[in-house]
């Protein structure tokens, strides 16, 4: 016991460093972005491992928490990079996106009238409250299950933003897109978060 | 007055950047007649609320190991 505790003392002294709290959340979130990105749970956990360590290492550099996950998360970017091209996916991603746009259209068909209200089925319904019902292994496999199914650069931005809860402007400057660009994108990508835990979900859960 | 797909729009906008004033005045006139996508703006909130949870709770259950 005592031992573990003055191992503890002797690690860099950055305040970041010993906030243990913010680490482990920081470790969370990109682990949870680094899976949904290669879809390995290995490649993920070894990709944040690296970038956190080196974090550590550097800890000292850093006397804001958006500064080190800014930088935490750009080692990692890199390195989920490498994953994807050493397994040739990253060249095919852009291929895929292509499609996303036409399905976007035809979701906004299926969604709204020609004159832009609400289909009548479509029509959002309330949702229960997220407390006793959201917390279950089925919920949040649905919810994996949703944000798999979003186009790659639907799911990338959308994480950025609430996963990693990244600024506009630092998701513009990591993807190279504009700031219009990010807002309608996320837009779409809720959109269609919103209909697949509708539609798996909360409607399931109304009608049985 | 605004339609369901630019309000719906502007309800997710409404979590990424701050509206103008114009268009929190015709987004509010919209809402307060259109109980849809009132529901809408609150699952958009429920969906950034669900997503925090996720991040935070899939781990704790998963990898416990130095507890």
């Amino acid at each position: 016991m005592t031992q573990a505790l003055s191992r503890s003392d002797k690690q860099p002294s950055g305040q970041l460093f010993h906030n243990n709290e913010f680490m482990n959340d920081l470790r969370l979130q990109m682990l949870k972005f680094a899976i949904l990105q290669v879809r390995n749970e290995a490649l993920a956990e070894d990709a944040v491992q690296d970038a956190m360590l080196s974090a550590y290492q550097n800890i000292d550099r850093f006397n804001r928490q958006a500064a080190l996950k800014t930088w935490v998360f750009a080692i990692l970017k890199n390195k989920l990079i490498d994953i994807l091209r050493k397994e040739k996916r990253y060249t095919n991603a852009s291929i895929l996106e292509e499609g996303a746009s036409l399905n976007d259209e035809a979701l906004i068909d299926h969604l709204f009238t020609e004159n832009g209200h609400w289909q009548k089925d479509e029509r959002p319904q309330k949702w229960d409250e997220p407390v006793h019902s959201v917390e279950s292994k089925h919920f949040w496999r649905i919810f994996d299950t949703c944000l798999e199914a979003l186009p790659a650069k639907y799911s990338r931005l959308f994480m950025m933003r609430e996963f990693l809860e990244l600024d506009t402007n630092e998701i513009c400057d990591n993807e190279e897109v504009t700031v219009s660009n990010l807002n309608t994108t996320l837009f779409r990508a809720r959109l269609r978060l919103r209909e697949c835990l509708e539609d798996n979900w909360f409607q399931g859960e109304n009608n049985t | 007055m605004m339609k369901c797909t630019q309000a719906t729009q502007l309800l997710s906008e409404k979590l990424d950047r701050p509206l103008s004033n114009k268009e929190k005045m015709n987004l509010g006139i919209h809402t307060a007649m259109c109980p849809a996508c009132r529901q809408f703006g609150k699952q958009m909130l429920s969906l950034r609320d669900i997503s925090q949870r996720y991040v935070k709770q899939s781990d704790r259950e998963e990898k416990d190991g130095n507890a």
